[in-house]
C-alpha cells in the first residue's frame, strides 16, 4: 500500500465530490435531485478551492494566536470561498423558486416529460408546428393515394 | 446509453483533475501575492484577522458584486413566486415544542449574532456568518407561527440602509483618499474592539444587510401557496 | 494519525455524495446533502481555515437544508417511507379511527 499523505487523501476526496456532482446534473432524472447534485458540486469545487492555499505545519490567517514562527495559510482562497458559498445559498433558493413555480403549472417534475411540454407549449405559442420526435420521417410520410397531382396518362386512340 | 456517457465523462473528469493536481507541490504552495499581504496587513489595516481585511479592504470591490448577487437573488425570488392570495390555505402553527423552541432561541440567537460581527475584526467571523446567524433567529419565529410573517416594509427599509451605508463609506474614501472603499480612520493597536479603521463600520452594514436579505428570502419562500397541480 | 481522521471524513463525505443521487426518499436526499456540507466543514477546520469552516456550517448545513425541506414542503415531497398521511402538504393527518363502537 502506497502511502499516502493526508494532504494527497483530501484532494482525492474533493475532486471525487466534484466528479459526482457533475454526474448528478446529467444522469438524474428528478429536476429536484439535479439541484441536489448541484449542491454537491458547489461543495467540492469550494473544498478544492481551500485546499489550494494549505501549507503544511501552518497556522491559521490570524495575528496573535497559534505557535509563534510558524508561517500562515494562504488568506486570498479563504476570502474567495467565503464569497462563494454566500453566493451558492443565493443561487440554491432561487433555483427552489423556480422548481416551485414549474410545478405549480406543470404539475410534474421529470424533466423528459417537462422538455415535451415546453417545446409542445412554445410552438403553440409561437404559431408553428411543434417539432416531431427524432423519429418521424422528415418531410412527412408519404402517402398511399400516389403523388397529388398524378393523372393517369390518357391513352392516344 | 445516457447513463453510460455521464459515468464517463465524471471519471474522465475526475482523471484529468487527478493529473493536473499531482503535478503542483501538494501542501506547499507559492503563495507569491499571499505572502505580501500577510507581511504588510497587520500595520497597514490594523485588524487582526487578515481574512477580514482581505475581504473588506484589498477586495473590498468583490465584496460590493457579491452583495449585487444577494439582492438580484432575493429579488427575483420574490418577483417568481408572486403575491399569495388571500383565499390560500394557511399552514398550520408548530405545536408546543416548536413554539416554545423557537422563542427561547431567538434571544441566544440575536446575542451570538451580533457578537460574531461586532468581533469580526478580531477572532474568525465577520459579516457573513453573523449576518446568516441573525437571519436564523428572525426566520425560527415564522417557522413557528407560519401565520404571523415577517413584516416586509421594515426589512426592506433595514436591508436599503445598510446597503447604502455600505456603499457611502467606500464613496467617502473615493473622495478623500482617492481609492474606492479603502480603509479610512486610524488603523489603531492591533487587538483592541476599535481598530482597523472603517472595518468595523462596513462589517456591521454588511452583517445587517445579509441577514435581513435572507430572512425576507426564506419568508417569501415559505409564504407561497403549495404548488396544486 | 491524521491521515485516518482525513480517510475516515472523505470516506463518509463520498458515501454520502453517492447516496444523495441513489436514495429514492427526497427527505433522506436533502439530509444526505447536508451530511456532505457537515464533513467540508470539519475539514475546512482541519485545513486551518475557521471563517470558511463556519460560513460553510452556518449556510451549508443550516441554511440551505432549511431552504431544501421548505422547497419540498411546498413541492408536497415531504413525506417519510410509512407516513399513513396525506401527501399534500397542508391538510392535516387524520386521526386514525378508533373503531369504539363496532
Amino acid at each position: 500500500m502506497i502511502h499516502l499523505d493526508y494532504v494527497t487523501i483530501l484532494y482525492v476526496g474533493a475532486i471525487g465530490l466534484l466528479a459526482i456532482g457533475a454526474a448528478g446534473l446529467v444522469i438524474c432524472n428528478n429536476f429536484f435531485r439535479i439541484l441536489l447534485a448541484l449542491v454537491v458540486l458547489e461543495a467540492g469545487a469550494n473544498l478544492l478551492l481551500v485546499l489550494m492555499g494549505y501549507r503544511g505545519d501552518a497556522k491559521a490567517p490570524i495575528l496573535g494566536f497559534g505557535p509563534d514562527g510558524a508561517q500562515m495559510v494562504d488568506p486570498i482562497p479563504q476570502t474567495l470561498v467565503l464569497t462563494a458559498i454566500v453566493i451558492g445559498v443565493a443561487v440554491q433558493a432561487l433555483a427552489v423558486s423556480i422548481l416551485v413555480r414549474v410545478f405549480r403549472s406543470y404539475g410534474t417534475l421529470d424533466i423528459r416529460e417537462l422538455k415535451a411540454r415546453f417545446e409542445h407549449d412554445i410552438a403553440v405559442e409561437m404559431g408553428i408546428e411543434p417539432p416531431r420526435g427524432g423519429e418521424a420521417p422528415a418531410g412527412g410520410r408519404i402517402q398511399s393515394s400516389g403523388p397529388p397531382n398524378f393523372r393517369p396518362p390518357e391513352s392516344h386512340s | 446509453m445516457r447513463r453510460f456517457a455521464a459515468l464517463l465523462f465524471a471519471g474522465g473528469l475526475g482523471f484529468v483533475l487527478l493529473v493536473i493536481v499531482t503535478q503542483l507541490n501538494l501542501g506547499q504552495t507559492p503563495m507569491i501575492v499571499g505572502q505580501e499581504m500577510l507581511n504588510v496587513a497587520g500595520a497597514q489595516v490594523g485588524a487582526a484577522n487578515i481574512v477580514t481585511s482581505v475581504l473588506l479592504a484589498y477586495r473590498g470591490f468583490d465584496t460590493l458584486g457579491e452583495l449585487s448577487v444577494l439582492f438580484a437573488a432575493a429579488t427575483v425570488i420574490g418577483l417568481v413566486l408572486g403575491h399569495r392570495r388571500s383565499n390560500a390555505a394557511v399552514d398550520p402553527d408548530g405545536g408546543f415544542v416548536l413554539q416554545a423552541g423557537a422563542d427561547l432561541l431567538f434571544p441566544l440567537l440575536l446575542v451570538v449574532g451580533c457578537n460574531i460581527i461586532l468581533y469580526g475584526h478580531l477572532t474568525p467571523g465577520g459579516g457573513f456568518q453573523g449576518g446568516v446567524i441573525l437571519a436564523a433567529a428572525f426566520f425560527v419565529g415564522v417557522l413557528g407561527r407560519p401565520s404571523t410573517g415577517l413584516d416586509h416594509s421594515v426589512i426592506e427599509v433595514i436591508e436599503g440602509f445598510a446597503g447604502s451605508a455600505f456603499i457611502a463609506v467606500g464613496l467617502w474614501a473615493l473622495f478623500a483618499e482617492g481609492e474606492f472603499l479603502m480603509p479610512m480612520l486610524d488603523p489603531g493597536t492591533v487587538g483592541d474592539l476599535i481598530s482597523a479603521g472603517t472595518l468595523p463600520l462596513l462589517s456591521l452594514a454588511l452583517g445587517l444587510k445579509v441577514g435581513s436579505e435572507l430572512a425576507g428570502l426564506m419568508t417569501s419562500l415559505a409564504n407561497t401557496e403549495a404548488g396544486d397541480p | 494519525m491524521l491521515e485516518w481522521i482525513a480517510s475516515l471524513i472523505v470516506i463518509t463525505v463520498l458515501t454520502s455524495a453517492v447516496a444523495v443521487l441513489t436514495v429514492q426518499n427526497m427527505v433522506g436526499a436533502v439530509a444526505a446533502a447536508s451530511v456532505v456540507s457537515l464533513g467540508v466543514s470539519v475539514v475546512f477546520v482541519l485545513m486551518h481555515a475557521p471563517d470558511v469552516a463556519m460560513t460553510e456550517a452556518a449556510v451549508g448545513a443550516g441554511l440551505s437544508g432549511v431552504v431544501m425541506a421548505l422547497g419540498l414542503r411546498k413541492l408536497g415531497l415531504w413525506r417519510l417511507e410509512d407516513d399513513k398521511g396525506s401527501a399534500h402538504a397542508l391538510e392535516p393527518t387524520p386521526r386514525p379511527e378508533t373503531d369504539a363502537d363496532a
